[in-house]
């Protein structure tokens, strides 16, 4: 798998989108006949994505809305890893 | 998804809303999903009929939404009923044909709201693609249609149903894919519902035609994942060839709602052919159809099973299999899914599996799936 880079702006893969479910309460990814179903730290990382922001620049807002998290942004890398992997973002 | 047994009090969301807007469909393909007396059904909903449909299923939890048919693409009103149904938070899918799609139609979808395109092949191979669907200019226009998908910006997916007649073509069709820029290609054994249980014999593949299919996909998947390459080959066996059935829909009315052209309401496209009796969106709430209405609730959960699902270990992984086809093959839709090798009807598979193995049919013999066909098969 290969490294992200805290430098690299990711996006949602394009005909992905991220939406607030109401009846599930919960974040969902949706994309062509397809759900995924997030849990709340992930949510919070993707709706951050916008293919501007730096990776550094999400960790950063993500530690200053939970501060004191142990491993926040090795979370997030080894998160974002995943979903690269997984081809959600790009 | 929670389970919803009989101790449940309310079933989970309909996540999935399926609007098979019309029956009508420029092409016959001989496996279509649609009920054989199609031509006798009752009036299409009108646009103002969907759009409530659409909010009530939303309120309801749906989130995705597929607009299929039929040919979606005859309703006029289309680009309409994707605007509001975009507009209420849904994914929106087209599952077309192609047949009737034109770049504009493809740039005035876009602007709509429309997030994502199927469009489905019946071959990789001009000839037998034209002849499956009926049509001599089938081909040519979905290639273009596919290239105009792609250059406005849509996800795209490729649906091809595989048979005996074009699966041993399937390194041609993911190449076909894969040069059409796809980013995910079905190729989907054909499932024997509607016209396609209709012309089993001549659609079945042999075990060994499957397995060489599989073996194909799997060195294709392997050499795109090498590539880091993001399309996704999703393959769908029949499972007329498995020990065990699948878990159909995910269990009965589980999150799939699907509402037939004149406004029926079914826990999956097939079965309306049951002996139970569905609701209709003209008289009822999408609620109240999900949540009370005895055909959806009929089979839900376990308590409905009778041996040897009942007291089977592993009824809670595949739910008894497929309701449809335990009907279509035992005659009672409440006994095991003859698919499973512990059900007393396990035969009529057995027996399929040895007529694939004989010669079949031919394409030539296949019954297509067209309005004078449906009229002569339901006379009465």
């Amino acid at each position: 798998m290969k490294l992200i880079e805290r430098e690299q702006a990711l996006a949602l893969r394009r005909g992905f989108r991220l939406q607030w479910e109401p009846r599930q309460d919960c974040h969902v990814l949706l994309y062509p006949e397809g759900m995924i179903t997030l849990n709340a730290s992930a949510g919070w990382v993707l709706e951050l994505l916008d293919g501007q922001r730096s990776v550094a620049l999400i960790i950063d807002r993500l530690v200053q809305r939970f501060p004191g998290v142990p491993g926040l942004d090795e979370d997030v890398l080894a998160f974002l890893e995943v979903a690269r992997a997984k081809y959600w973002i790009e | 998804m929670p389970n919803t047994g009989s101790n449940e009090p309310r079933p989970g969301p309909p996540l999935w809303l399926l609007a098979e807007l019309t029956y009508r469909c420029p092409l016959q393909c001989p496996y279509c999903s649609n009920p054989l007396d199609f031509a006798q059904q009752g009036e299409e909903l009108t646009t103002e009929e969907w759009i409530r449909v659409f909010r009530e299923a939303r309120a309801m939890g749906a989130a995705q939404l597929g607009f299929s048919g039929g040919e979606p693409l005859v309703r006029q009103d289309l680009a309409v009923l994707i605007e509001a149904a975009r507009g209420m938070g849904y994914y929106t899918n087209l599952i077309t044909s192609g047949i009737g799609l034109t770049e504009q139609k493809v740039r005035d979808f876009k602007r709509a709201g429309l997030d994502h395109i199927q469009i489905s092949f019946q071959a990789a191979d001009e000839a037998v693609n034209n002849l499956l669907a009926g049509s001599r200019k089938a081909f040519a226009q979905k290639l273009a249609m596919a290239q105009a998908v792609k250059a406005q910006g849509y996800p795209m997916v490729l649906n091809f149903v595989t048979h005996r007649h074009n699966i041993d073509q399937i390194a041609e069709i993911i190449e076909l894919c894969l040069a059409l820029q796809a980013d995910f290609v079905e190729l989907a054994t054909c499932q024997f519902y509607g016209w396609a249980e209709l012309n089993r014999a001549g659609l079945l593949p042999t075990r060994e035609q499957l397995q060489r299919a599989e073996r194909i996909t799997q060195v294709y998947r392997q050499r795109l994942e090498a590539e880091g390459h993001p399309c996704k080959l999703i393959f769908v066996t029949p499972d007329y060839y498995e020990e065990r059935p699948k878990t159909c829909m995910n269990g009965w009315a589980n999150l799939f709602l699907d509402i037939t052209p004149d406004g029926t309401a079914l826990p999956c496209h097939s079965a309306r052919q049951l002996p139970v009796s569905f609701p209709n969106v003209r008289e009822h709430s999408i609620e109240h159809i999900w949540n009370d209405a005895f055909g959806f609730n009929r089979f839900r959960g376990t308590a409905w099973m009778k041996e040897p699902c009942r007291s089977c270990d592993e009824k809670h992984q595949d739910l008894g299999g497929c309701r449809c086809q335990a009907y279509m093959l035992t005659g009672n839709a409440a006994n095991a899914d003859p698919v499973c090798s512990k059900s007393p009807h396990h035969g009529v598979i057995l027996q399929a599996r040895q007529e694939a193995q004989a010669a079949g049919q031919g394409m030539v013999q296949l019954t297509l799936r067209n309005e004078k066909a449906s009229r002569l098969i339901f006379r009465g």
